[in-house]
Order: structure tokens, then sequence, then C-alpha cells
């Protein structure tokens, strides 16, 4: 039930990917959200590369802390109108340059929590930025979205 | 038993290197082909390169040798040659289609990884370098722990100058030191871009906060290089060359060169201490 509550408010959900590394995927997934918000949406980002977690510190919210609440983990709220909320595996690390050095079964446990106990409230948008590849993180987002308003995917290049 | 048959796979590997960064696309891939190509201009010495990036493998593009099959004989699986002295394996080889995604969880990946080490027929091999995916996962975790059987000489990082890398290769980092495995040093790439016309120097990707060489500095690692942009590095990567014979005047050539070098030195320098001891 509290799964069906935390994202039954989220109207679309998009998924940023790749396959290749270093092509901008992060930071597509930060512009977009941020011009989504500049045409009134609310937005949400999901950042489900647990061993490169770059969203906190591209919206400059790498020191921030999160809580839980009855629903589930509080997302941080970004920037002075606080209209931006973001989860990300870099809020839980007691240092930013601890590694986190798991096997696909923990990520696969952790990727579910964020996907379902996240307490997002009503979005427009909910933005998912994943590692590269196409392994134990991306087929547990996509397993644990699938009930949902999975709206699609957005592929990101470089030329080469 | 599993031990002991990776060990005797592996005994005729004398020095053998990961390729590691935290980051994706921060020239990993291309700088393991590199440095398999540089270390095989030495006609006697036999190399192999290993690419363990099951999801994303880059290397037989980068080495020409797309559309390549792995042959099986008596003796193991055989690697494709690219010149007699240098040998690669990669899942690339074993799909049907470089457009097939290989959707794999953590254990189907190690899986491979385990029949690439024991499974391959390398041989006499000087030098065995070791591709990664970005990270710090399965991949790396079966990596180390399947070589524990040999011995690593140690890892070279690769980074980019701005602090959305750095901040990535220094999980890695620890992540190395979290298992006990030596760092040979860091590379940066991508570290500033020259203008063959004018000859202006531009900052691609700022080091906002002192690059590598600031990171080398507050962590105690070695930097062994930095290396310029040039457009002819990725052209040479599509099409399958490498760089270093392409466009052997570019200072990037010059720079990979020196680092190449340094990561010889190392090899040789552990090697000869190791001997001492025994």
């Amino acid at each position: 039930l509290a799964e069906r509550t935390n994202l039954a408010g989220v109207r679309h959900i998009l998924l940023v990917l790749s396959g290749k590394g270093g092509v901008g995927k992060s930071t597509i997934s930060t512009e977009l959200a941020l011009a989504l918000r500049s045409a009134g949406k609310r937005v949400g980002i999901l950042d489900v590369d647990l061993c490169g977690p770059s969203i906190p510190r591209m919206l400059r919210v790498q020191d921030s802390a999160v809580h839980q609440c009855d629903s589930g983990w509080v997302p941080v709220l970004v920037g002075q109108d606080k209209a931006l909320a973001l989860m990300s595996i870099g809020f839980l690390l007691e240092r930013p340059d601890e590694a986190v050095v798991w096997r696909g079964p923990k990520k696969n446990a952790l990727i579910k929590q964020f996907v379902t106990d996240v307490a997002w409230g009503d979005l427009d948008f909910l933005i998912v930025d994943t590692p590269p590849g196409t392994s134990d993180e991306h087929i547990s987002t996509v397993e644990a979205l699938r009930p949902f308003q999975l709206l699609g995917a957005v592929l990101v290049t470089t030329p080469q | 038993a599993e031990a002991a048959e990776l060990r005797a796979r592996l005994r005729a590997v004398r020095h053998t290197v990961l390729v590691l960064s935290g980051k994706g696309g921060v020239g990993k891939s291309t700088f393991s082909a590199l440095l398999a190509h540089g270390l095989a201009a030495d006609e006697s010495r036999q190399v192999a390169l290993l690419d363990i990036d099951i999801c994303g493998p880059s290397i037989p593009k980068m080495m020409g040798l797309e559309g390549e099959q792995v042959h099986q004989s008596g003796s193991g699986w055989s690697p494709v040659y690219v010149e007699e002295n240098l040998g690669v394996m990669s899942v690339g080889f074993l799909l049907s289609s470089p457009d097939d995604a290989v959707i794999w969880r953590g254990p189907k990946k190690n899986g491979l990884i385990k029949q690439f080490l024991r499974d391959v027929d390398w041989g006499e091999v000087d030098y065995l370098i070791v591709d990664t995916p970005p990270g710090t996962s399965d991949e790396h975790l079966s990596i180390v722990q399947y070589l524990s059987a040999t011995h690593i000489d140690g890892a070279v990082i690769v980074t980019t100058p701005q602090e959305v890398s750095l901040q990535d290769v220094r999980k890695e980092i620890n992540f190395c030191r979290k298992v006990k495995l030596p760092i040979i040093g860091v590379v940066e790439n991508m570290s500033g871009f020259v203008c063959p016309k004018c000859k202006n120097e531009s900052q691609i990707f700022p080091p906002t906060t002192g690059g590598a060489e600031k990171m080398c500095q507050n962590l105690n690692v070695s930097l062994l290089g930095k290396v310029p942009l040039d457009p002819q590095i990725g052209k040479s990567c599509d099409r399958g060359q490498s760089f270093l014979a392409e466009a052997p005047e570019s200072p990037a050539t010059l720079s990979y060169r020196n680092i190449i070098q340094r990561i010889q030195e190392y090899c040789e320098q552990h090697h000869f201490q190791e001997e001492k001891i025994m």
C-alpha cells in the first residue's frame, strides 16, 4: 500500500539511459529537470547510479542529509523555491569519497527501496538518472517501475 | 581447486595491470588499447589485453577486431591476435552482432570473467592488461578476487580534469586501498586542447578543483601524466587503428608514450624487487 502511495502522485516517469559512460546522462537529467521546473512543473530526480552518484554535486546539495517520515524517505528539496526534489545514494554515504563496492543483489535491494520508499508527493515528472551499462541497476529499476506511469526513456550519446 | 586452476592458467603471466576509473567515458579503453600497442611495439614482448567490460565492450572496435570470433582448441579458448605478440579477449567476440545487448546481472558477469581467466589459452605473457567498466561493482570485485591467484602489479586509474570525474575517481582510489590493490598512478585524460591552427590552448573540461594533480597530491598517489585532447584519438579508435602509429607527432602521443614508459618501469622495478626477495 505504501508503494502505491509513494509513486501514485507522480504523473510521468522518465528514464535517462545510455549504455556508454561519460556522455552526459547526469548532466542532461539535471538540465531537463531544471528546464521542466522553469516551465512550472513539479519535478523529482531519482539518481540510481550507486557507484558514481553525480546529481547532488550538480545541484549543489552534496552536503545534505536525508530524513525518514512515515511513508519513507523524504527527498532533498533543491533551490530557493524548493520546487525540485532529489533522492540519491550520494546522501546516504558517510563520506563522499567512500566507494559503494556492492555486488548486484545488494544494489538491487537498494534500488527497489529507492523506487518504492521515497515520499515524492505529487510530481508532474520523475526523472530517473542511471549509470552506464545494461546490468543490475537497469534491470531492477525497470522491474520496480513497471507497475507505474513509465513514460519512456531518453537515450544520451556522443558522436563517436 | 578453482583457485588452483586459475593459478595454473595464469602462472605464465609476468605482469598484470588493471585499468580502472570509477567514472565512465574518461578513456579507460582507449588507454588500455594504447598501453597494449605501446608495450607490444617491442616484438620480443608478449602482450595480452583482456576486456571485462561486459555491457559495453569497446576493445574489439578499438583494436580493429570487430566481427572476429573466438576459436576453441584442446588447450582452451584462443585469444584473437592483432599482432603475433598482441592477443585480445572480449565478450564482444562472443556476440552474434555488435548491437546485441548483454543484459546480465552480476553473478552471470562474474561467471564469464572467471571463464576468461580460466579457459583462455594466453600462453606465456609478459604483460596482461585488463580493461574494466566504470564503477566499483561485481566486475571489479571479481577480477581482483580471481587475479589473487596470480599477482597484480597494480592499477592505473584514468580520469578527466573536472570535479564530477574526480569525485568518482576518489572512490575508485579508496576501492583499491580497501582491496589492497597497489596504485601505479593516475592518468589525466582530455587535459586541455591545443588548436592545430592558432595553437591556443583551451580547457574543455576545466579543472575547477585542481584536477588530477591536486587530487594526487591530496591522496598521495602518483600522477603518471596528462594527455591533451586530440580529435585524432577518437577517430583512430573508431577506425580500430593505433593512435600512436597514426599520429606519432601529436603532443598526446608524446604524453601517452611517457606514461607507458613509467608504467613499464614500475612493473619491471617491482618484479626485480620481488625476485631479490626470493
